[in-house]
This record gives C-alpha cells, sequence and structure tokens, in this order.
C-alpha cells in the first residue's frame, strides 16, 4: 500500500461514521471523506478509484448527494481488470438511475464487455444492463443480449434471459426478436435457465399476442410435461425446501401456464390434470407449500372453466381462511376477492369467516377483508352484515373507523330496501363516526329525509335522541340541527308517531336547546353554527313562546367576527322585528328537495367512483326511489320535469341551482324608494351594487368547505342564507310583486335555454349590464356558449358600441359579430352577441375572462372594463 | 416483478437499498421513511404485507434486521417471503452465521449476493448452492488480481531502491 496516501480504508471510515454519536458529527465525518475523495478524483487517482468509489456508495446509502462520483463509475468499468470492473458496475447500479444522461456514456463500455472472453465480466455487464438500462441502451444492446441467450454457460444464459425482459419492457417492439431463443431455454435441465427461461416467455406473452399463441401452440404440453416431472421429481438437496423441488420454479411455470390457458379452452385442457395434482399433492404445512397452491387456485381461477378444478380452488382458499397463521389468511381474502366473480356463491359460504377477519388486530387483513365485504353484499344479505359492521364500528380503532365508515355508508345507500331503515342506519353511523363521514353522505341524507314524508316526525325524534348521547359529532349535529329546523313543531308534539316508537316529551325550549347548544359549542365549524343559524330562524315561527329566547340568541351574533353569523344575525334579527307579518311564510318548510336531480348531479359528478369493481350501475342513494330513469333525463332541470312540490309553489330547482330570483330586481327609477336602514326586504333581495349571483356563490364558498361537493343544491341548503329568498317570490305581499315584476323575463329565459347552468350578470355599471345565458353543445363538453345581452342602462343611446373579452390561455374564445352596434338608452333594447369559449382544462379549472366595453356617447368615447369570475363552476 | 429490495435496522437505519424501478432519489429517501415507519411499528405477531400505494411490500424480520422487497398487487406473496429467505441462507452460508455488523462493513459483498439472485426485479438463480459458487468464483478472481497487483508493485518497488 501506497504509505503517501491520505485517504483512509472503508473499514476505518465505516468505522468512524458509527463512532459518531449526534447527526452532526456524521455529517462533519461525511464531508471530510467526500472532500478528500473528491481531491483524489481531481488529481485521477489509480489506486484508490475502488476504494474510493466503495466509500461514496456508503455514504450514498446514507443519504448524502454523491453525484460527483458518477464518473469514477464509468472509468472504473472502463478498466481492463475484474475487481475495477465489478466495484465499477456496482456504484453504476447504485449511484446511477436509467433517468440520466451519464448512463449513455457506458452503452460502449457495456457493449466491449458483453463479448469479453471472461465469462464473469459479461455477467457483470448483463446484470447492470438488466437492472438500469433505459430504452436507447435497450434497443442498442439487445442484439448482443439476444446472442448471449445461447452462450455456452448456462449462468450467463440465465441472466441474458433476465436482461431480455428488461429489454422488453423497455422496448415492447424488440420482443419479436426474443420468441425463438427464448423457446429453446423453455427444452434445458438446468433450473436457474428454466426459471428465467419461463419468466421470459411470460413476459413475451404479455407484450405480443403472437408470442403468445406461438407458446399456446408450441410449448404447453412440454412445460405440463415439465411441471410434473417436477412434482414427481425425487428429493434433490440442491433444490429442495421443506421437501418441495424447487417452489421457485413450481410458481414460475403455474404462472406461465395461468396465461397460456386463459381465454383458450384447449390449453386449459391440457393442464388440468397437473394443476389438479398440485393441488391435490402439495404439502400445506409449509410457506413454500401454501406459496405453490395459492398460485395454483389463482391459475385454477383464471384458465377456462372447469367445475371440478374450481371447487377443489375453493376448498383450499376455504382451508387457508380457517388458518392461523396471518399471512395465509391474508392472501386467502386476497384470492377469495378475485373468486367473487368466478363464483360468488361458493365466496358467500364464508361470509361469518370474512365478517370475522373485519375485526382482526391485524390492519392489512382487516382491509382486506372490508374490501371483500363489500363485494359480498347483495340485497338479502345487506342487514345483518350492516348491523355487524355498525356495532363493529363502536369499537374499532380510529385509523380504521374512516375506510369502514365510507363502506357503510356506501353499503347502505346502495342496498337500502326501505327509507326508513336507511335513515335508522345512518342515524347510527352519523353517532358512532359522524366526523368521518364525507358531506356528500349526509348531503344525501337530508335529501332522503326531506323525500319521506311519512317519517319526518320519527326522524327528528330520533335525531333528538342521538344528539343528546353524541353531540361531539359533527354531521349528526348538522342533520339534527337542520331537520329540528325544518321539523321542530313535529317533534314537540309527538306528530306521525310510528308504532315502534316510545313516545318522548320535548317542550319546545328543549328544542331550542338543542340548536342552542350547536351554536355555542367552541368546536362547531361555521357550516354548522349557519346551519343552526337558520334554524332558530325557522323555530321562532314554530315555536311563539320562544320567539323572544331565539331572538335574543340570534342578536348575540350581530357582533361575530365571522362575516357570514354576523350578518345573518343581523338580517334575521331584522326579519324578526319587523316583519312579523310575513315570517312565517318566509321560513316555511324546504319544498321537498328533488331526489332523481341530486342522484343525477351526484352521478354526473363522480361517476368513476360510483362504478365500483363489481361493476354496478349508479348507485341511488336510497332504497325507495329505485326508477331507473335515465341519467339525461335526470340531469334535465327543465321545469316540466319538477314536481311542484310544495303550496308556496316557488320553483325551488331555480334556487337550489342558484338562479338566483333577485338577479334583475335592481331597478334604478324604481319607485320603491327604500326607507333607509328598515327595508329588510331590499336586504333579503340584496338590491346592492354587487350582483346578487355573486353574493350567493360567495355565501356557498365560505359554507361548504367540501371543495367537490357534487352538490350545489345543497350548498344551497346548507347556505341557506337569506340572498337565496327561497320562498320570497310566492311570499311577497301585493306591492313587491311589483317590485318583482321586472325579473320576470329574466326568469322565463333561463327556463327556455333548459340548460343545466344558470345565467349570471357578467358585468354591471351605472350605466351598463351585461347578461350571460350559456349553453353546451351535445359531444363537447369543454365547449360553452355563451349568448351575452347588453343593456344601457342610461337616459343616453350609445354609439359604436365595440365589445371585446380576453381569455386566459386555457381558454379558446370565438367571438361571433355582434346584433348591432347602437345601444338605445333606459333600457329600451339591447344588442346581443354570441361568444364560443372551450376550455380545455375542463373539469379542473373555471372560466373567467375579462371585458373591454368601448361605445360613444354624445361624441364622447367611454371605455369600460371588467373581469367575471363568477361563472357556473362546471362549465 | 420486485420494484425495490431494502434493508432496514431496527432503529429505521438504512443497510441496503436496491431499485429496480426508477425513482429519483428525493423519492427513495421519501419511499425509505414511509415504509419504515410503517413495517417497523408492526406487531411481531400481524401477517408480513403492508399495502402502500398501489403495491404490496413483504417484510420480514431477521433478528435486528428487516428484510423488505416491494412488489405488485398481482404477485404471489407467500413466495417473496420465500425469496427473502433464500437470500438470508445465502447471506448466511457466505458470512457463516451472518449478523448486521457483517452486513455493514461487507455491504458490497451483500450486494454482489443480490445481484447473484435477482436481475430486473426477478428471480435469476433458486439453487443456493450456484449462487455460493458463483460468488466464490468472483470472489477468487478479485483476490488473484490484488496477489499479482502487489507482487509487481513488490518488483517495482524493490527494483527502485
Amino acid at each position: 500500500m501506497n504509505p503517501f496516501s491520505s485517504g483512509t480504508r472503508l473499514r476505518d471510515m465505516i468505522r468512524a461514521i458509527r463512532a459518531c454519536k449526534t447527526a452532526a458529527e456524521e455529517r462533519a465525518v461525511i464531508r471530510k471523506e467526500c472532500a478528500a475523495i473528491r481531491a483524489a478524483i481531481d488529481e485521477n487517482d489509480h489506486d484508490y478509484r475502488h476504494r474510493n468509489l466503495a466509500k461514496l456508495m456508503f455514504i450514498h446509502m446514507l443519504g448524502y448527494p454523491t453525484h460527483f462520483g458518477q464518473m469514477e463509475c464509468l472509468k472504473l468499468i472502463a478498466s481492463s481488470g475484474f475487481p475495477e470492473k465489478r466495484i465499477g458496475y456496482l456504484g453504476l447500479m447504485l449511484l446511477l438511475d436509467e433517468r440520466q444522461e451519464v448512463l449513455m456514456l457506458v452503452t460502449n463500455s457495456l457493449k466491449q464487455d458483453l463479448n469479453h472472453s471472461n465469462q464473469y465480466i459479461v455477467g457483470l455487464a448483463l446484470c447492470a444492463l438488466g437492472n438500469i438500462c433505459s430504452a436507447e441502451m435497450a434497443r442498442d444492446l439487445a442484439p448482443e443480449v439476444e446472442r448471449l441467450l445461447q452462450f455456452r454457460d448456462p449462468n450467463i444464459r440465465k441472466k441474458a434471459a433476465l436482461c431480455s425482459i428488461r429489454i422488453i419492457r423497455k422496448v415492447p417492439d424488440l420482443a419479436e426478436n426474443f420468441v425463438n431463443p427464448a423457446a429453446s431455454l423453455l427444452k434445458e435441465k438446468h433450473h436457474g435457465v428454466m426459471i428465467t427461461g419461463v419468466q421470459l416467455c411470460t413476459e413475451l406473452c404479455k407484450h405480443s399476442p403472437e408470442a403468445l399463441e406461438y407458446f399456446r401452440k408450441k410449448s404447453t404440453e412440454a412445460i405440463v410435461k415439465t411441471l410434473k416431472d417436477l412434482v414427481n421429481s425425487p428429493y434433490a438437496p440442491e433444490y429442495d425446501i421443506a421437501g418441495i423441488t424447487d417452489p421457485f420454479l413450481h410458481i414460475r411455470m403455474l404462472k406461465f401456464l395461468r396465461v397460456l390457458g386463459q381465454g383458450d379452452a384447449d390449453a386449459s385442457d391440457c393442464m388440468n390434470d397437473i394443476l389438479a395434482q398440485v393441488a391435490t399433492k402439495t404439502e400445506s404445512n409449509k410457506n413454500a407449500g401454501n406459496a405453490i397452491l395459492y398460485e395454483c387456485v389463482e391459475t385454477i381461477m383464471s384458465i377456462e372453466d372447469s367445475g371440478g378444478l374450481r371447487v377443489l380452488a375453493i376448498n383450499i382458499l376455504g382451508r387457508f381462511l380457517s388458518n392461523r397463521d396471518n399471512n395465509i389468511r391474508y392472501v386467502a381474502l386476497n384470492m377469495l376477492m378475485k373468486a367473487i366473480t368466478v363464483d360468488g356463491q361458493a365466496v358467500q359460504r364464508h361470509r361469518t369467516t370474512i365478517l370475522e377477519c373485519v375485526k382482526d388486530s391485524d390492519a392489512s387483513i382487516r382491509k382486506r377483508a372490508l374490501e371483500l365485504v363489500y363485494l359480498l353484499v347483495n340485497e338479502s344479505n345487506v342487514k345483518p352484515l350492516t348491523k355487524e359492521l355498525i356495532e363493529y364500528l363502536e369499537v374499532a380503532d380510529q385509523e380504521f373507523k374512516g375506510d369502514l365508515t365510507a363502506k357503510i355508508c356506501s353499503i347502505v345507500a346502495k342496498y337500502s330496501p326501505e327509507k326508513i331503515w336507511y335513515i335508522d342506519q345512518m342515524l347510527k353511523v352519523l353517532s358512532e363516526a359522524g366526523n368521518f363521514v364525507k358531506d356528500e353522505v349526509w348531503h344525501a341524507l337530508i335529501v332522503v329525509i326531506s323525500n319521506a314524508s311519512d317519517l319526518h316526525g320519527y326522524t327528528v325524534r330520533a335525531l333528538y335522541r342521538a344528539f343528546q348521547i353524541s353531540s361531539e359529532q359533527e354531521s349528526l349535529v348538522r342533520v339534527a340541527v337542520w331537520c329540528i329546523g325544518e321539523y321542530g313543531d313535529m317533534l314537540v308534539n309527538n306528530i306521525g308517531m310510528l308504532d315502534i316508537e316510545d313516545p318522548i316529551v320535548v317542550t319546545e325550549a328543549d328544542a331550542v336547546d338543542i340548536v342552542d347548544t350547536a351554536i355555542k359549542r367552541h368546536d362547531s365549524d361555521l357550516t354548522t353554527k349557519a346551519m343552526a343559524m337558520i334554524a332558530l330562524l325557522k323555530l321562532s315561527s314554530r315555536f311563539p313562546s320562544c320567539s323572544e329566547r331565539i331572538n335574543h340568541l340570534i342578536a348575540q351574533y350581530k357582533g361575530s367576527l365571522v362575516l357570514e353569523l354576523q350578518q345573518r344575525s343581523i338580517e334575521f334579527n331584522s326579519i324578526i322585528a319587523s316583519h312579523q307579518n310575513m315570517k312565517s311564510v318566509l321560513v316555511e318548510r324546504m319544498p321537498v328537495l328533488d331526489e332523481a336531480t341530486f342522484i343525477g348531479k351526484r352521478a354526473g359528478n363522480i361517476p368513476a367512483s360510483l362504478s365500483t369493481s363489481n361493476g354496478a350501475a349508479i348507485s341511488l342513494p336510497n332504497g325507495v326511489s329505485k326508477s331507473a330513469a335515465p341519467l339525461v333525463d335526470l340531469l334535465d332541470l327543465s321545469s316540466e320535469d319538477v314536481p311542484v312540490p310544495s303550496s308556496s309553489g316557488s320553483d325551488f330547482i331555480q334556487d337550489l341551482l342558484g338562479l338566483d330570483l333577485a338577479a334583475a330586481p335592481e331597478q334604478p327609477g324604481s319607485n320603491f324608494a327604500p326607507k333607509s336602514g328598515t327595508d329588510v326586504l331590499l336586504d333579503l333581495l340584496s338590491i346592492g351594487t354587487t350582483p346578487p349571483v355573486q353574493n350567493t356563490a360567495s355565501a356557498t364558498d365560505i359554507l361548504s368547505n367540501q371543495e367537490k361537493s357534487p352538490t350545489s343544491q345543497l350548498d344551497g341548503l346548507s347556505s341557506l342564507s337569506p340572498l337565496s329568498a327561497s320562498k320570497f317570490p310566492a311570499a311577497v305581499s301585493a306591492p313587491t310583486i311589483d317590485l318583482l315584476g321586472g325579473l320576470a323575463p329574466n326568469v322565463a329565459s333561463a327556463d327556455e335555454n333548459g340548460s343545466v347552468h344558470p345565467s349570471i350578470v357578467a358585468y354591471e355599471s351605472g350605466s351598463l349590464r351585461i347578461t350571460f345565458d350559456f349553453s353546451k353543445t351535445a359531444g363537447s363538453p369543454q365547449t360553452t356558449l355563451i349568448h351575452a345581452t347588453f343593456k344601457n342602462l342610461s337616459p343616453n343611446i350609445y354609439s359604436n358600441f365595440i365589445f371585446q373579452a380576453a381569455v386566459p390561455k386555457f381558454l379558446q374564445l370565438h367571438l361571433d359579430p355582434a346584433s348591432g352596434s347602437t345601444l338605445p338608452g333606459s333600457g329600451n333594447g339591447s344588442i346581443t352577441q354570441k361568444l364560443r369559449v372551450t376550455n380545455n382544462q375542463h373539469g379542473k379549472k373555471h372560466l373567467v375572462m375579462r371585458l373591454r366595453i368601448a361605445y360613444k356617447v354624445d361624441d364622447k368615447d367611454i371605455l369600460e372594463e371588467g373581469q367575471v369570475s363568477n361563472f357556473p363552476r362546471n362549465l | 416483478m420486485i420494484h425495490f429490495v431494502l434493508l432496514i435496522s431496527r432503529q429505521g437505519k438504512v443497510r441496503l437499498t436496491k431499485w429496480y424501478s426508477p425513482y429519483t432519489q428525493k423519492e427513495r429517501s421519501k419511499v425509505i421513511r414511509e415504509l419504515s415507519g410503517m413495517i417497523l411499528n408492526r406487531g411481531p405477531k400481524l401477517c408480513n404485507f403492508v399495502e402502500w400505494r398501489g403495491l404490496k411490500a413483504v417484510y420480514k424480520r431477521y433478528a435486528s434486521l428487516y428484510f423488505c422487497m416491494c412488489i405488485d398487487q398481482e404477485d404471489n406473496e407467500l413466495e417473496v417471503l420465500e425469496i427473502i429467505h433464500h437470500y438470508v441462507e445465502i447471506l448466511d452460508r457466505y458470512f457463516g452465521s451472518v449478523c448486521e455488523l457483517d452486513l455493514i462493513f461487507n455491504f458490497h459483498k451483500a450486494y454482489y449476493i443480490l445481484d447473484e439472485l435477482l436481475i430486473a426485479g426477478e428471480l435469476q438463480e433458486s439453487s443456493k448452492k450456484t449462487v455460493a459458487r458463483l460468488i466464490a468464483a468472483q470472489d477468487s478472481l478479485v483476490e488473484t488480481a490484488k496477489e499479482q497487483a502487489s507482487s509487481i508493485s513488490n518488483i517495482i518497488a524493490q527494483a527502485t531502491k
């Protein structure tokens, strides 16, 4: 050794690093070593290059940057000796991966080494190529590898076979070149070559249908025979594991047979006997034997039907399932998931055992079992299974509750035979794990409750009881508060009593107490508090005896720092104070929510998640409305479809869609001079300077903290802000109708266009109003047709009217010519113009647009600019 | 296929990593962090499989070391356990009742053995004897090269005196 070398030995460096007590010390040692290595690299030191690289590999393993050593690998690979090459290739595989440019530089060295006279050097090159080659290298070196498949030494042939697998994965086009040499590997006796040859053939079949056809014809019988020989082979100490000769080869061959037999009756037929033999003869007391049985079962399940074999396979799984080894139970559950499509009946027999597995202490097993139970549920067993799952929910781990709750909700929604059962189960879930329930789930529950008019009383009483016990579950609180607000009178007077219920005595004050608790609980979030506020308003008219207290409660939030609560508080307070005469109509019960619309929206928004693995159709949220109305109908919201739901008769769909009836009423010349500060009606309609729709939208945004809520309908619900004024048109007294007269055309036009998207006021200034109506052409969801209408609100005539619009890059905009360039004054006429917007990021980004309007008034050029950001979200 | 092989000590220290699928440096450390967190926290009686990002990690503990291989959903978990055991037995035979320190100071040897066992994430050899023979042959190649080098340098050293 060179006495002048400054570097430490690898062993000493590792010792030094291990001796470090703190991370800082370790960093210091590494820094010193790296500096020495860099210096050595700069000096181009030959003698210690391999030692330095070994050190770098260790440093790399500890997670420190080592990119500066990459070139050293290449130098070592290019040197002539075996020891240098060995460490060089190891470094190459460790420090680099296929995406680094440096790797290309090694192609030439690899090519030389693949042709080297020393077979161990060939082996090193094959190993490196097989582990990290990129597509380009695969293309360049494929001929060499192909040649090496016929090399004299079997150890090179097996390496070449695995290397070919990598090459085919990177460049599937090359598959056909390998078919013939691969086929000849299958005839060998050397286990290493056979095992790799079988794997190569399996891989080839995956990438090339021709190869599959070829091997099916030529090799099926040969493989069956080899496997038979293997199964019956005498004791071979070199390959023996737990009394079985080479279980690895068994498994690879079974896998290959699976590929050959899938979808081909003849090939399947050919392998029946040997599969039966493996399934019956393999010892199952050791892991190796079980691994073979597991593979065999999978092959039996995948190949073409042979009744007897399948019975055998299911029985093996049954045995696995009752095994005490967790690993075996896990794979059994895994395989039963696949078996369920083949033979559901047989899997059902193991239901109780599977259900036990859901309660296992092992998270992996629980997860598998839950997935399986989910697939096992059908109309006939939904009740007992749900009962079991919900009982388990009470004792389940916190981290498992999320998954479990989601699955229970989904099962209940999909298979519930009747509404009362659905409501009962949902209430149980909400009281047990309300904090894990997703927003759309409790939204769906409210829709169902609202539709089950005979169960309103029952539900509100059940919720009242549940609230007493589990008031910490957020979504339970929300549903309870909503129902008490709507059906509080039924709670107090025991209306709609069912036979199964015990009567309870609830006073009006008790009901208000509940809402009071909900709003005052400090961990209630804004949505809950806002919903509670509305419930209070509603109760104030239902319970006259408590109205004083309610008024006081509401007034407490007048100074709330949360804008939404403050606004509600002030508005509700003035409704109660000044508008007793119309309050009762104003806070009437919500009209029945349209289930079909809700389902349609949900289905339309999340189609992928609903069609679960067993290919179920769109799931309906409850068992009652199972009318399989076509989706198109569900989505078509034209007003004829809408059942007139309540006496108030207002077209609630429009409210729900945010088609705000208050969109139009700003009439500058209105003879309705507001008495300052007192006229709540105007407040209610939000006749302010901001366009009302925008208000609603922002309120929804604040309230619905669920980002991808499928139900704008229910956003409207939970944010039943005064702005949406749901009953307003029907409720107002005579003089107000005048006020609303102005909006009639607007509403009508929204109806006519029949689209799901409400019109918006895109821009409004003192002198000009622009409204957008939307429509979609069938078949191109990205494209939206916008029908823009310009109205002149000033008394003067505008001439040379030009409208311009600009959009960000992900949008494309096409403007048709306008219908005119002169706009008469005082709203007496309009110009229309059509825009076509294509959203390239449809579903991800929403429309936005900048507007510029130029016109002439009295020979004066006027320019107005604005931005439209209140487009309906799903355009 | 096997996507990667990890050896992690009971304390969470990485003893060996081998990647057969491309992961960037950043992803690698994230993967190691996530998986070691999941695996080290599992109780002794639980099953040896952890589902992770659509893949499955099969692990087994030998003394203070966790051997972990990450495979596709449809691969045979029981077989991978057997492969892990196969590897451990070969290591054991090579080092003569292997311990963690052997693998720390001779980490490169552990890699060489792994390279004789797996290529491209697939099994290469089912015979422990063959692997041992191939490794021994390559080790002796290295030894002879070393002897030659030292003898030549001796000659030169003596000649220059």
